[in-house]
């Protein structure tokens, strides 16, 4: 199977997300510069995270217009796996594959923490190796993580269970004191109705390894994995 | 725009005379505002120069020493580390987001001009105290500044220092030092080799903004110096992404001859610089650089210090490739003029000459200045002090002051700004360690990094001071398990031309040498920023360390944090108990005072040795060095970070109980380690003639100290946390 990470100008977790897919996963993986327009080859996308575009506009609100971008809905159109981390949740938002906005966060501070999130949903090619209502501890870092949307779209999201992970304490709870930036509903990670298409603002790619002080990213991307293997793309 | 005499410029009667003398003419405008930025302090080190000579700066690790853009250091496999740390001060006094943003985009360019990936920031802070509105200001302007640069370039800032006292009130210290990875065989120069080479400009457009900030940096801060805010630039951390990007690039393919960013003095000072160290000369063309205002003058040209833009200089026949590549990122890359043999700095604007100078007049003929020291009477004051004179107070309320005390509380507020984890190599995150820890992907080594100094205590005595500054950086790269390899210095003073800031200049860096050679790291670049001085005086004299260190395996670096209930606690070095300098006499008696603690330099080195050994044969479960606080602190800290509680005794019936629980003196460590252990530990510390004492061991939820067997503190571990976790919070709400 081949992934692939999206460079745009601004980008910086593409090497990360590489280096993840390559030794961590040990995948196939390439780079794809943000002008390209020929996403055929690929079984999944990363949009990493990063300042397109410095973030000087809205984030990712630049970033949408990147020739890559039609081609990515596209190839999400088509049932292929994206995920977007941090920067590229906001892009992914942007573009409209998902719904809902970013504001700043609460303290209108930039937080880099590591922080605990609820596995709300199994049932993804996300978190399938995850059982429901496992936490993981996976860092943040950004300074618009504010995730909001209408009380209609929450409700959609709640109910076709499309909220895969939240923020939480140390025991799962599900509070204002957990929740790092003042996102609805402490929402950390949303997918579309087809569920092919995953947002979330922690950074899966900074703790796969133990020499970084954990793991628990790895079992997003190993579900990935599975997931495409049982789909026959190896 | 208004002119200048040579004297609003900062030049002194005698230099303009020697610029007649040079030039056998009057220079005109263009050719006065080269000189005088060229020969501002912040450019041509005029007043430390003679005194920076004394450093050590030669060691079978050194790649490349003081003279280029920063100082190169071997890391084994081929690999180099690229580092240097450099002040931001006087723009952060004025406008602090942009002074020190800036501060952060002109020190990761020294990096990356060298050929090297920046893979990590770090930053020592100086502010006065946080009771104060404008301090509170001027402090979260800083760190939001170093925040929305650094995080945007995607370089973690993962480590450094904050301190707070009144004498930084009206100067705040902004050092922003960095780190590069590079292969040996790829570091690139800041030089221009032939004559006939084209010369290019690529990056941000050219403005008016920080025209004469080298000499702003270069005067005392007044009350007229918020007039000066159009010295300090703006910068744009998404160009300078896109230039590190497609700079190494450039590396990669070898096409690139030289490479020099522009940073104080702007062109003047870079093409000066590449020209100079060939004897080559240069011609430019000022209609020729690419510009954002209407209407700019040569001069202004010349001397704008716009942020995000290199020099290149290209291997022959290269131009169409590097344009090429800044295509790729939406860069211009433009041809302003080209190399000459003839030595000449000739300045024109289209067929027009409008300045001449010699290259050489400006660089290595900047005047220097050897002046003379005097001691002040403060000096031999403070050393009579006695600490003991002051009454003894409670311990367990003192050591809860302490750890209120921003200078010792957690920096949790300033680094969970900065994105610490980028690039997924941060190994010992901010706040865990007693120095930053860095994995190198695809080998088993580590890196290691770390600032350091205490202001106080450089006052009070310089040349101990120096020495301290050296050897805490080095302890604090050994706790961590890392061999300590080189050093960088940013030397923060007042005004040299006073005599007793100079002499505290003179033994400072003097105490810094000798610390320097004994621990074989020596110094391979830094930079000087005098005239920190207000109304209210000068700044404590803060020469700070900036050190990197070598781990042979990441896998075995070692944290603070106790680990295991019942694992025995252990002193390493002496049981002391002097208090001159100490953060205690100042937290709870108001003193600034008292003899400082001195350094065995020798021990030091041992104790460095020994800790090395501790952790790359895994003997060892934590070790923090003693420093800020003392004894108290540093098991209060080991505690905190480990969630769980300890209980010691210390016998010393000679002293004091404050002077054993808060004294700060030097060469000591204290690890942690199970039980079966302990022998390995003695042996090894009996070798290195470094002495141990068993403290205790680490146990429950409640901090007990006891002193010659009688309980002095209780705290429990989680009240300890509150305390310390949150004092800079309750500041900053």
């Amino acid at each position: 199977m081949k992934f692939g990470v999206v460079v745009f100008p601004g980008s910086n977790c593409d090497a990360d997300c590489y280096h993840v897919i390559k030794d961590v996963m040990q995948e196939e993986v390439n780079y794809i510069w943000h002008q390209e327009a020929n996403l055929k080859d690929y079984d999944a996308l990363i949009l990493p995270g990063g300042f397109s575009y410095g973030d000087y506009l809205r984030t990712g609100a630049i970033a949408k217009f990147s020739p890559v971008m039609s081609s990515v809905i596209s190839f999400a159109e088509h049932g292929g796996l994206v995920i977007g981390i941090c920067n590229g949740f906001q892009i992914l938002l942007e573009a409209g594959l998902l719904p809902g906005a970013m504001l700043r966060n609460q303290s209108l501070q930039f937080i880099c923490k590591p922080v605990y999130l609820k596995v709300k949903n199994s049932d993804s090619p996300f978190t399938k190796q995850i059982p429901e209502g496992q936490l993981l501890k996976i860092p943040i870092a950004h300074g618009e993580g504010n995730y909001f949307c209408d009380e209609k779209t929450l409700e959609e999201l709640q109910s076709e269970k499309r909220v895969l992970f939240t923020y939480c304490g140390p025991n799962g709870e599900e509070n204002e004191e957990y929740n790092p930036n003042g996102s609805i509903a402490n929402i950390a990670g949303i997918i579309n109705r087809q569920r092919n298409v995953l947002g979330m603002m922690p950074h899966p790619e900074r703790c796969s390894e133990s020499i970084l002080g954990g793991k628990d990213g790895q079992i997003i991307f190993a579900s990935m994995v599975k997931w495409l293997e049982e789909a026959g793309k190896r | 725009m208004k002119k200048l005499s040579y004297k609003d410029m900062g030049l002194l009667e005698e230099e303009y005379a020697q610029i007649q003398e040079i030039m056998g003419r009057e220079p005109n405008y263009i050719e006065l505002g080269m000189f005088a930025v060229m020969w501002s302090e912040h450019c041509g080190y005029k007043n430390s120069r003679p005194l920076l000579k004394g450093f050590p700066t030669k060691g079978s690790q050194v790649i490349l020493g003081p003279g280029e853009n920063a100082g190169v250091v071997d890391i084994e496999d081929g690999q180099a580390l690229v580092f240097k740390i450099e002040s931001h001060n006087h723009p952060s006094a004025i406008e602090p987001y942009q002074g020190a943003a800036t501060g952060v985009g002109g020190i990761v360019r020294d990096i990356f001009t060298m050929g090297a990936r920046p893979i990590a920031s770090l930053n020592s802070l100086r502010f006065g105290e946080l009771d104060d509105a404008r301090v509170r200001q001027l402090f979260s302007g800083v760190v939001a500044g170093i925040a929305g640069y650094g995080n945007c370039l995607g370089i973690p800032t993962v480590g450094g220092e904050v301190y707070f006292n009144p004498a930084y009130k009206g100067n705040p210290l902004v050092n922003a030092m960095c780190v590069g990875l590079v292969n040996s065989n790829e570091i690139a120069l800041a030089v221009a080799n032939e004559a006939g080479s084209p010369i290019m400009i690529v990056g941000a457009r050219t403005g008016r903004d920080g025209i004469h900030g080298a000499t702003f940096a270069s005067e005392e801060l007044s009350a007229s110096s918020a007039e000066k805010r159009p010295s300090v630039q703006v910068g744009d951390p998404f160009m300078e992404k896109l230039l590190i990007e497609a700079c190494l690039e450039l590396i990669k393919e070898d096409l690139v001859d030289g490479m020099q960013d522009l940073g104080a003095a702007g062109l003047t000072s870079s093409i000066a610089e590449t020209a100079s160290k060939k004897g080559r000369g240069v011609e430019v063309d000022v209609l020729r650089v690419p510009r954002r205002e209407q209407g700019m003058s040569p001069y202004e040209v010349m001397l704008s210090e716009s942020q995000e833009r290199m020099l290149i200089v290209p291997r022959a026949g290269k131009e169409g490739r590097i344009t090429e590549i800044f295509d790729k990122w939406g860069l211009d890359a433009v041809v302003i003029g080209k190399v000459t043999g003839d030595g000449i700095f000739k300045v024109c604007e289209g067929d027009k000459v409008v300045g001449e100078v010699p290259v050489a007049s400006l660089t290595d003929g900047c005047p220097v200045y050897i002046r003379e020291g005097e001691e002040p009477p403060y000096y031999q004051e403070c050393r009579s002090f006695d600490p003991n004179s002051l009454p003894e107070l409670e311990a367990q309320q003192t050591l809860g002051k302490l750890l209120a005390s921003p200078n010792i509380a957690s920096k949790k507020w300033v680094f969970a700004q900065y994105d610490h984890q980028v690039m997924t190599n941060t190994a010992i995150v901010p706040g865990d360690g007693d120095a930053a820890v860095l994995r190198i992907k695809g080998y088993a080594k580590g890196v290691a990094m770390t600032t350091d100094c205490n202001g106080r205590l450089v006052y009070l005595d310089p040349y101990q001071g120096g020495i301290l500054a050296v050897c805490e950086a080095a302890r604090n790269l050994a706790c961590v398990g890392a061999r300590p390899l080189a050093l960088t210095n940013c030397l923060n003073f007042g005004n040299p031309e006073k005599p007793q800031i100079y002499w505290q200049m003179q033994n400072a860096i003097k105490g810094m040498a000798d610390a320097a050679s004994v621990l074989n790291t020596p110094v391979v670049s830094g930079n000087v920023s005098l005239y920190n001085e207000t109304a209210g005086g000068a700044i404590f004299p803060t020469p700070v360390v900036g050190m990197v260190g070598f781990l042979p395996d990441v896998k075995q670096r070692s944290d603070m944090a106790f680990k295991n209930e019942g694992d025995i606690i252990v002193l390493l070095g002496r049981l002391r108990s002097e208090l001159g300098g100490s953060e205690y006499l100042y937290v709870c008696h108001g003193v600034e005072s008292g003899a400082v603690p001195t350094a065995d330099l020798e021990e030091e080195k041992n104790l460095i040795e020994l800790l090395l050994i501790l952790t790359a044969n895994s003997i060892i479960e934590s070790a923090h060095d003693i420093s800020d606080g003392g004894l108290a602190v540093t098991l209060a800290e080991s505690s905190i970070k480990g969630k769980v509680g300890f209980n010691v005794n210390i016998n010393l019936d000679s002293a004091r109980t404050d002077g054993i629980l808060f004294s700060e003196a030097p060469g000591r460590a204290v690890v942690s380690l199970q039980a079966e252990k302990l022998m390995e530990l003695q042996a090894n510390a009996q070798k290195l003639g470094i002495k141990t004492t068993v403290l205790g061991t680490v146990l429950g939820q409640d901090m007990l100290y006891h002193v010659n067997n009688k309980q002095v503190i209780s705290l429990k571990v989680a009240e300890a946390d509150r305390i310390w976790g949150e004092a800079i919070e309750c500041f900053m709400k």
